[in-house]
């Protein structure tokens, strides 16, 4: 099973790094969407996929889950959340203000004063 | 007991102002009020901090009373308090500058709050005593680092956060990886406990992957920090926003990817036979050089100084990677020096952007003829970036110096000596083009609360002109930091209390 997720994670990765290479703008905020599940999947797998009761006081059990991959994945949720959102905003603030989505065209620096 | 909780005051006291400021958008003059004040309470709090670690060793704190390795643990050690210290005062001055150098329009959007709450994710990140705490720290303080970035969105602003916001998401999601990784190896999250569990499996089988788990974090904090190949983001991103912005930026986020390298190597990655040590080492030398290419190469003055948070990170990093007792104290004390120095000089820089409407060297001049209080103060801090004796540049560079020399690394510590040279000529460019020559008129220089604006660098020149000559006062202070680094157990100790 931690095999097959390894390589599900990989495939997270592979995607990510090519929508993240192209030129669009949604497309690399895209990509570091897709990164972030497949960091989620990876840290939950590295934790270990076992099978066992709750950890909690009082359960009597043989074996427990680890909760703490996934208090951590929790986490990382929540701030992967935020900041695509922000991405997002800016993402399209900026195809307003500059009118291109187009990476190739915002390099440069000139006229930056 | 009641004590303990002393050390989370730091992090609490901005946290708070920053959650008041939100609702006092309305009113500028409340915003400064309050920011100033808290900002100025931050500083206070963080000496009491240093000085209760002085006397009574490191200080831990168990959120919510939950023992060691299994709750969150904030740890006050020597180093972190100091830095703590120096990111208070850091942000009081840029604090102070902002009242006249960052525009009212600013002001009224969330700009105070954004920078207390950025304070927050440095002190904590500084604080935090458990490695997922610190990934979460990160991210407060980059949140609150892209709102800085973003707020005035002009053209530039927005070109480049998006590539700003790109390289921190990446590295921000290496980051968890290599938790993830770290914590399938040795199973705990706790910063000594992971200590101790690596030289326990270090003892029993090859720690190669404890190696590769060693790259992968010099990675995301090299890509926060600016080492050598991941700095290509630093130079486009950190010229962007305005000045305050820019030596809050300068002076602090770089310093937490330096801090957290020094933090999880001297820590966890020493007893691996030298890898890690030789990639930071060699990655050390490549920085200064890389950043003193650029800021030789560049006739914008934000540009040059922006190049020497690169050399400076260099210096720093060689330093820590002989693991040599001289240079460990030296690169703490350049550490210091460096947060100091570079604040005041982004923002005397900035001073001067601002009288002459350009960022080009070649279009100002003569500034030392209506503004000599301006000239001298930034001919000191050049003075004490380049590492001139008796000013704060000069004790940390000597010593970093004589640790590589004593360790044998003769080729590094001769590219730090040299690098002094290089960012020496760097600086005294801008000294003689801007300052010296035939004074010229600007536009809007009339309308330029000159005298306002000077306050905030001065203090911070005299602060590092106190910290060079002080040196003597200073240093029981910093080598007590060095030891706990190179003695780790008086850390692990500390935090598990065996």
């Amino acid at each position: 099973m931690e095999i097959l997720m390894i390589f599900i994670a990989g495939i997270l990765f592979m995607s990510a790094t090519y929508l993240m290479l192209s030129r669009s703008v949604v497309r690399i905020i895209l990509g570091t969407t897709v990164l972030s599940h497949g960091v989620h999947l990876l840290l939950l797998t590295m934790g270990g996929l076992k099978r066992g009761a709750p950890p909690l006081v009082g359960e009597e059990a043989s074996a427990y889950t680890d909760p703490l991959p996934q208090a951590l994945i929790l986490t990382a949720i929540v701030i992967a959340f935020g900041v695509t959102a922000l991405f997002l905003v800016l993402g399209y603030r900026s195809y307003k203000e500059l009118g291109t989505d187009n990476m190739e065209k915002l390099r440069g620096n000139d006229g930056n004063d | 007991m009641a004590m303990i909780n002393f050390l989370i005051l730091p992090i609490l006291v901005p946290l708070i102002t920053a959650v008041i400021l939100i609702f006092l958008n309305k009113s500028v003059i409340a915003q400064r009020w309050v920011s100033g004040l808290s900002a100025f309470v931050t500083v206070i709090l963080s000496a009491l901090l240093v000085n209760k670690v002085k006397n009574d060793g490191i200080q831990t704190l168990n959120l919510s009373n939950w023992d060691a390795p299994f709750g969150i643990t904030l740890v006050s050690d020597m180093l972190s308090a100091l830095l703590v210290l120096t990111t208070s005062i850091v942000a009081f001055a840029c604090i102070i500058y902002s009242f006249k150098g960052i525009g009212e329009a600013r002001e009224k959007h969330h700009f105070y709050a954004a920078l207390q709450f950025l304070i927050v994710g440095v002190n904590g990140a500084f604080t935090t005593g458990d490695i997922f705490n610190l990934f979460v720290f990160f991210e407060v303080m980059l949140m609150s680092s892209y709102a800085l970035i973003l707020l005035g969105g002009t053209n530039i602003q927005l070109r480049e956060s998006i590539k700003y916001i790109l390289v921190n998401v990446i590295s921000s999601g290496l980051f968890v990886i290599a938790v993830g990784y770290l914590y399938s190896v040795v199973g705990t999250l706790n910063m000594a406990h992971i200590a101790e569990r690596i030289s326990e499996i270090s003892g029993i089988s090859q720690p190669g992957v404890i190696s590769i788990i060693g790259i992968i974090f010099l990675i995301v904090f090299g890509l926060k920090g600016a080492i050598f190949p991941l700095y290509f983001w630093l130079p486009g991103s950190y010229y962007a926003p305005p000045a305050p912005v820019m030596a809050i930026f300068g002076a602090l986020l770089t310093k937490v990817g330096v801090y957290s390298i020094i933090r999880t190597y001297s820590l966890f990655f020493y007893e691996d036979g030298g890898y890690v040590q030789q990639v930071i080492m060699i990655l050390a030398i490549l920085t200064i050089i890389a950043g003193i290419i650029g800021a030789l190469a560049y006739w914008d003055v934000k540009k040059i100084i922006i190049y020497n948070i690169i050399v400076a990170v260099g210096v720093i990093l060689f330093g820590v990677s002989t693991m040599n007792e001289n240079a460990l104290t030296g690169s703490i004390f350049y550490l210091i020096h460096d947060m100091i120095i570079k604040a005041a000089l982004f923002l005397l820089v900035g001073l001067m952007a601002t009288i002459s409407g350009t960022n080009n060297l070649k279009q100002m001049g003569g500034l030392i003829k209506n503004y000599p209080g301006f000239s001298w103060t930034f001919f000191l801090a050049a003075l004490a970036l380049s590492g001139i004796p008796p000013l704060s540049g000069f004790v940390g560079k000597v010593l970093i110096v004589q640790g590589g020399f004593s360790s044998e690394y003769f080729i590094g510590a001769a590219i730090v000596l040299a690098s002094s040279l290089f960012v020496l000529i760097s600086i005294m460019k801008i000294f003689i083009n801007g300052v010296w020559g035939e004074p010229k008129t600007y536009a809007n220089e009339k309308s330029v609360p000159y005298k306002q604006l000077l306050i905030a660098p001065v203090i911070l020149v005299i602060l590092s002109i106190c910290y060079g000559v002080g040196a003597d006062f200073v240093y029981p202070y910093i080598s007590q930091a060095a030891e706990s680094l190179i003695n780790t157990n008086i850390y692990i100790d500390a935090v598990l209390k065996e």
